[in-house]
């Protein structure tokens, strides 16, 4: 690009109201140097001929002419914003689990990944939540932080979760029954690594503090009295 | 039974209803048969039904509608603030914000020092059962 100018460029002709300039047809002309483009050019106007056209290609008569006129359909130029993340949820935040299979579970925030889902572990070894992806919406964020400095998260996106391709196998018919006994798929060795190295960092800090080991091994459930639109999380 | 707890100048009163609701007031004047004018230290001066206050005990010394400035150092001689902390109405009141303002986190180590504490009682009462006992 070329450089910026110091100020925007104002109009030659500012409007005094809307459709009246400034100046009239004769200033503007004086104003555009319209003369002086004149004289040099020996007292006549430039004129450039036409640049010869480059030639197109051949078009060939299409195949198929439809008997109703086809309607196209209007053009969608929208594109999803990313998901805004809560301010209430910062990396290290302590976050509790409505839904799902650890529903009730307190879990630790790593980071919100490009699909807008939350990346979040137990860790493992405290509660039993390995590093999953979670919705925003289904999570209350309460308001303890640990400290999250010691942990590299960069190698987790949403392909690192994704499940893979499922080849189709053909059933025989003696094989039938056999198929399937053997369905259920282990967990790669990789992932289980990854899981030790987070969670390693992480459970030095939560020792650090007195009873957070505890508090993030139990549950959250909501007993008698209490009343959630009153609750301080 | 007679009342205890006159409306007059200079009584105290909490405010149960309304945006300054849970704010210690003095009662500096009497408009008419329902409404009081109210003066506090951090508030402008207005009128207030008397249905929205409770009075309590304390009473301090003020001439009617009297200055801000006279009414902060008389409230100062009267130490309202510490009487009222040291109430047990007061002192229930400053339980109950803090109850309220509990984390998830501190109401979990609350849980923890509950049952803890149950322990230590339970088992002092075992020990005295079984002195009893023999």
């Amino acid at each position: 690009m070329a450089a910026k100018r110091k100020t925007p460029i104002k109009t030659r002709n500012p409007d005094l109201i809307r459709g009246v300039g400034k100046y009239s047809r004769s200033k503007m002309y004086h104003k555009r140097g319209l003369w002086a483009i004149k004289a040099k050019n020996g007292g006549v106007f430039p004129r450039h001929d036409p640049q010869p056209k480059a030639p197109s290609a051949a078009e060939k008569p299409p195949k198929f002419y439809p008997a109703d006129d086809v309607k196209k359909p209007l053009l969608n130029k929208r594109k999803p914003k990313p998901t805004k993340l809560r301010a209430s949820i910062t990396p290290g935040t302590v976050l509790i689990l409505l839904a799902g299979r650890f529903m009730g579970k307190r879990v630790v925030f790593l980071k919100q990944l490009t699909s807008g889902l939350l990346l979040v572990t137990g860790p493992f070894k405290i509660n039993g939540v390995p590093l999953r992806r979670v919705n925003q919406s289904y999570v209350i964020a309460t308001s303890t932080k640990i400290d999250i400095s010691g942990v590299n998260a960069d190698k987790f996106d949403d392909k690192y979760f994704t499940k893979e391709g499922v080849k189709k196998k053909k059933k025989n018919e003696g094989e039938f029954f056999e198929a399937e006994k053997e369905d259920k798929k282990k967990l790669p060795e990789d992932k289980k690594e990854d899981q030790k190295v987070v969670d390693a960092s992480l459970l030095k800090s939560i020792e650090g503090v007195p009873d957070l080991k505890a508090y993030l091994a139990a549950r959250f459930s909501l007993k008698s009295g209490m009343k959630p639109h009153e609750l301080v999380f | 039974m007679p009342f205890k707890r006159y409306v007059e100048i200079g009584r105290v009163a909490l405010v149960n209803y309304g945006k300054d609701y849970g704010k210690l007031v003095v009662i500096v004047d009497v408009v008419d048969q329902n409404r009081a004018l109210v003066d506090a230290p951090d508030m402008v001066r207005g009128q207030m039904n008397f249905k929205r206050l409770t009075l309590t005990d304390i009473t301090i010394d003020i001439p009617r509608v009297p200055k801000k400035k006279t009414l902060i150092e008389a409230m100062e001689k009267a130490d309202v603030k510490t009487k009222w902390e040291n109430s047990s109405w007061g002192r229930k009141l400053i339980v109950q914000k803090r109850r309220a303002s509990l984390n998830d986190f501190d109401r979990f180590k609350l849980m923890l020092a509950k049952i803890k504490r149950a322990g230590v009682v339970r088992q002092e009462l075992a020990k005295l059962k079984k002195e009893n006992a023999s």
